[in-house]
């Protein structure tokens, strides 16, 4: 009895204690949160921390370096290819975003509709989005390219509607509009899914209601699809922005900034100078300049575009 | 009968063994000037091939290295632009490989973590008719006599073109001096058959083709007490030659990467550019008849004398460095050395058909530059360049300024009418000072 006693009662208190630890809230949440805070600190703060540490450095590779203050960014400010590398992100973001948002919603309409081969189609058009974009970089370089290109060749020719190959990516603005019309082909399908998907959720009831009432094909549209859409769609842009904004591969391997650093974004300029420069401490503040605008492209979405007046009519914010 | 005949291949196979086996341990007990340490084991990173031989015969010396010593060696190779990156990344986590075979100036940029290499020059100087001053000086370390790194070759880039093309543009021999040279240019032009060079952001071509204009009408980018001297009356010069030349040039070439100049040539677009070797045997050993027939037309020449009235030539050097935090420092020093005796040395510069340029004279006798009359040129690449950064010392500035492309640039905003050539010497002076400031 004594020794079925004691058994009892140890085990009991082994039970108790663990029962009790996980019973305590703190320590549940503190257990249940460590893994994802651990990923995060390891992979996201840290490195954040150290940039824009590094940023008011003089650090280079191979050196340490010592805190300077504000001396890059005074020196950035100075510094006609960072400004045009400002300059060329943000036209670069803006005019790609609003291509992709206006192609994509087009795309995205069309395959609302019952079309035959409605799978098939969607397939196709996420192509653009699922090739690695190296690849997708080498060949718009070779469409683009000053004595092979295709799209030359075939207007010069074949078709004789020029006498001389188009120099895509030998002058500035040339060069420009040529990334930005190939960052709107690679960036197309990822909206046009999404808001597809936007699409799926508004009720069809809602455009019924509205024919009853006689609206218009345009009427619907903008007082049925656009409210309905504008919280995915306001995500999606926030993605889009930050995505564009933050460009690397496409610019880098086509232009790799050129003609003249003429379209170096601020990413392509943070890498130039950071690693192959071999100035880790100039490069960070490049890269830390990024911040402000992301931030702000971020609010805005969120809190211009995601109001509560767009699905609930004017009288609530 | 069947015994004996595998007793007598048996003992053949001993007598094919024997020699291999006592050549091995010779080199091992008394070649090598290091002895390796024990369980030693060595991780190598390289470029990646400019000529397919180049991989290929690089890692049979180093399994030779391996036969002859019993230290294993593992062999990367990296991308042109990749190779710098990870260079940057071993030296700053002092992990990594243990022997980088990296570009020009970039152990320059490390000279503090790099093994002291000066005993193994030293030899290496002795025994194969002395080093060129160009490989000295990118060996030791500034303002030093101690060797960080064993350069082990340099790529040269010298005229690339179609000897009939320029005959037709009414020039019998090349041109040695700049005027012309520009005078062949614009024939070529009018033929139907231009230049073309890159003015991209073309780290080798781009960076070749820039230095030797300025550096050949007396232009440079610092001085010899690190004073940045690029804005000077010999560079606007140069830029007013560029902006000259450039009229002539095929449309498009401020786009141009590494790659575009041989694309161009290959496909009979231009008579005349700027290469190593490679871009002239890619052709001729083409496996397709129409490039392989451009092969017997072309030929290579020096980039003509300007005003300076020298050489003013780059040449991309590759170093073998190696870091300090490596285990195994002598079977590193032990591993470069045999790359570098003649058994293995010559046997690369002569499998790379001379993409590789000796750094030791004495190899300057390698019946590689005698195999193609036409090739015998690239012989002279390092006994003939100038180095980044001249007339300074080499230096990370210097690194960075080239990685930047600020002398380029400066020729390129030129040529495209974004900039006057004062406006461009301006501006490559700030660029400059910003990376040589103290």
């Amino acid at each position: 009895m004594a020794v079925a006693a004691d058994i009892w009662t140890e085990g009991e208190e082994k039970q108790n204690w663990l029962v009790r630890l996980f019973d305590w809230k703190p320590f549940l949440v503190a257990i249940c949160l460590a893994p994802a805070l651990g990923l995060l600190l390891v992979f996201l703060t840290y490195p954040l921390g150290l940039g824009v540490w590094l940023a008011f450095t003089d650090t280079r590779i191979g050196r340490s370096g010592v805190f300077i203050g504000l001396e890059n960014f005074e020196s950035l400010l100075q510094d006609q290819v960072f400004l045009m590398s400002v300059g060329n992100t943000i036209l670069y973001t803006v005019v790609a975003t609003i291509g992709k948002f206006a192609l994509g919603l087009w795309l995205a309409l069309l395959l609302n509709h019952h079309l035959p081969f409605k799978a098939l189609l969607r397939a196709i058009i996420l192509v653009p989005w699922i090739t690695p974009t190296v690849l997708s970089a080498i060949a718009f370089w070779w469409i683009y390219d000053p004595q092979f290109s295709i799209i030359s060749y075939v207007l010069v020719d074949v078709l004789g509607w020029k006498s001389t190959y188009i120099d895509f990516l030998g002058t500035p603005w040339h060069a420009r509009w040529s990334l930005i019309a190939a960052n709107i082909w690679r960036g197309i399908p990822f909206v046009a899914i999404c808001l597809l998907a936007g699409l799926q959720t508004i009720s069809p009831s809602l455009y019924e209601a509205a024919m009853l009432d006689g609206a218009s094909a345009w009427q619907r549209f903008r007082h049925v699809t656009m409210p309905m859409l504008m919280p995915i769609l306001a995500v999606v842009l926030t993605f889009s922005v930050l995505f564009t904004f933050t460009d690397f591969q496409l610019v880098y391997a086509i232009t790799r900034g050129g003609p003249v650093n003429s379209t170096h974004l601020m990413a392509t300029l943070a890498f130039q100078r950071g690693i192959p420069g071999g100035q880790l401490g100039e490069g960070a503040a490049i890269a830390v300049a990024m911040i402000p605008f992301l931030v702000f492209a971020t609010l805005f979405s969120y809190f211009a575009l995601a109001r509560r007046k767009w699905q609930q009519g004017e009288s609530n914010d | 009968m069947s015994t004996s005949r595998r007793k007598i291949l048996l003992g053949g196979a001993g007598l094919i063994a024997a020699p291999h086996l006592i050549s091995s341990e010779t080199w091992a007990q008394s070649g090598s000037k290091f002895t390796p340490e024990k369980g030693a084991t060595l991780r190598v990173l390289r470029p990646t091939k400019f000529v397919d031989p180049d991989e290929t015969i690089f890692k049979e010396n180093s399994e030779a290295f391996t036969k002859a010593t019993g230290v294993p060696v593992r062999v990367d190779f990296a991308g042109w632009e990749d190779l710098r990156p990870q260079t940057a990344v071993s030296a700053n986590t002092g992990a990594g490989p243990d022997v980088i075979v990296g570009w020009t100036d970039d152990p320059h940029v490390y000279a503090d973590k790099l093994l002291d290499m000066t005993e193994l020059a030293g030899y290496l100087g002795d025994k194969y008719g002395g080093w060129y001053p160009l490989a000295e000086r990118y060996g030791k370390k500034h303002g030093t006599n101690q060797w960080i790194c064993i350069p082990m070759g340099g790529s040269g880039g010298p005229a690339v073109y179609r000897e009939s093309w320029v005959k037709e543009a009414g020039f019998e021999k090349f041109p040695t001096n700049v005027d012309d040279y520009l005078k062949l240019c614009q024939n070529l032009k009018k033929i139907g058959h231009p230049a073309g060079f890159a003015l991209g952001n073309a780290v080798g071509d781009g960076n070749s083709f820039t230095h030797w204009l300025v550096w050949s009408h007396g232009g440079y980018m610092v001085d010899e007490n690190l004073k940045v001297a690029i804005n000077s009356k010999e560079t606007i010069a140069a830029l007013k030659y560029a902006k000259e030349l450039y009229q002539t040039l095929i449309p498009g070439t401020l786009s141009w990467l590494d790659p575009s100049n041989n694309k161009a040539l290959t496909a009979g677009e231009i008579g005349l550019t700027q290469n190593g070797v490679s871009l002239y045997f890619s052709i001729k050993n083409s496996k397709d008849p129409e490039i392989a027939k451009i092969g017997p037309d072309l030929n290579h020449a020096r980039m003509p004398i300007g005003p300076v009235g020298r050489p003013t030539e780059t040449a991309l050097v590759v170093n073998a460095m190696a870091f300090k935090h490596t285990k195994y420092p002598n079977a590193a020093k032990a591993y470069l050395q045999f790359m570098m005796e003649q058994e293995q040395y010559d046997k690369w510069l002569t499998g790379c058909y001379g993409y590789w340029a000796q750094p030791l004279k004495a190899y300057a006798k390698s019946k590689v530059w005698e195999s193609d009359p036409k090739i015998t040129l690239y012989r002279d690449t390092i006994e003939n360049a100038l180095w980044y950064g001249y007339k300074g010392p080499i230096t990370e500035a210097a690194s960075a300024v080239n990685a930047e492309y600020v002398m380029v640039q400066m020729v390129a905003s030129v040529c495209s009418g974004q900039a006057t050539p004062e406006q461009a010497a301006a501006e490559a002076e700030r660029r400059a000072k910003r990376y040589y400031r103290s």
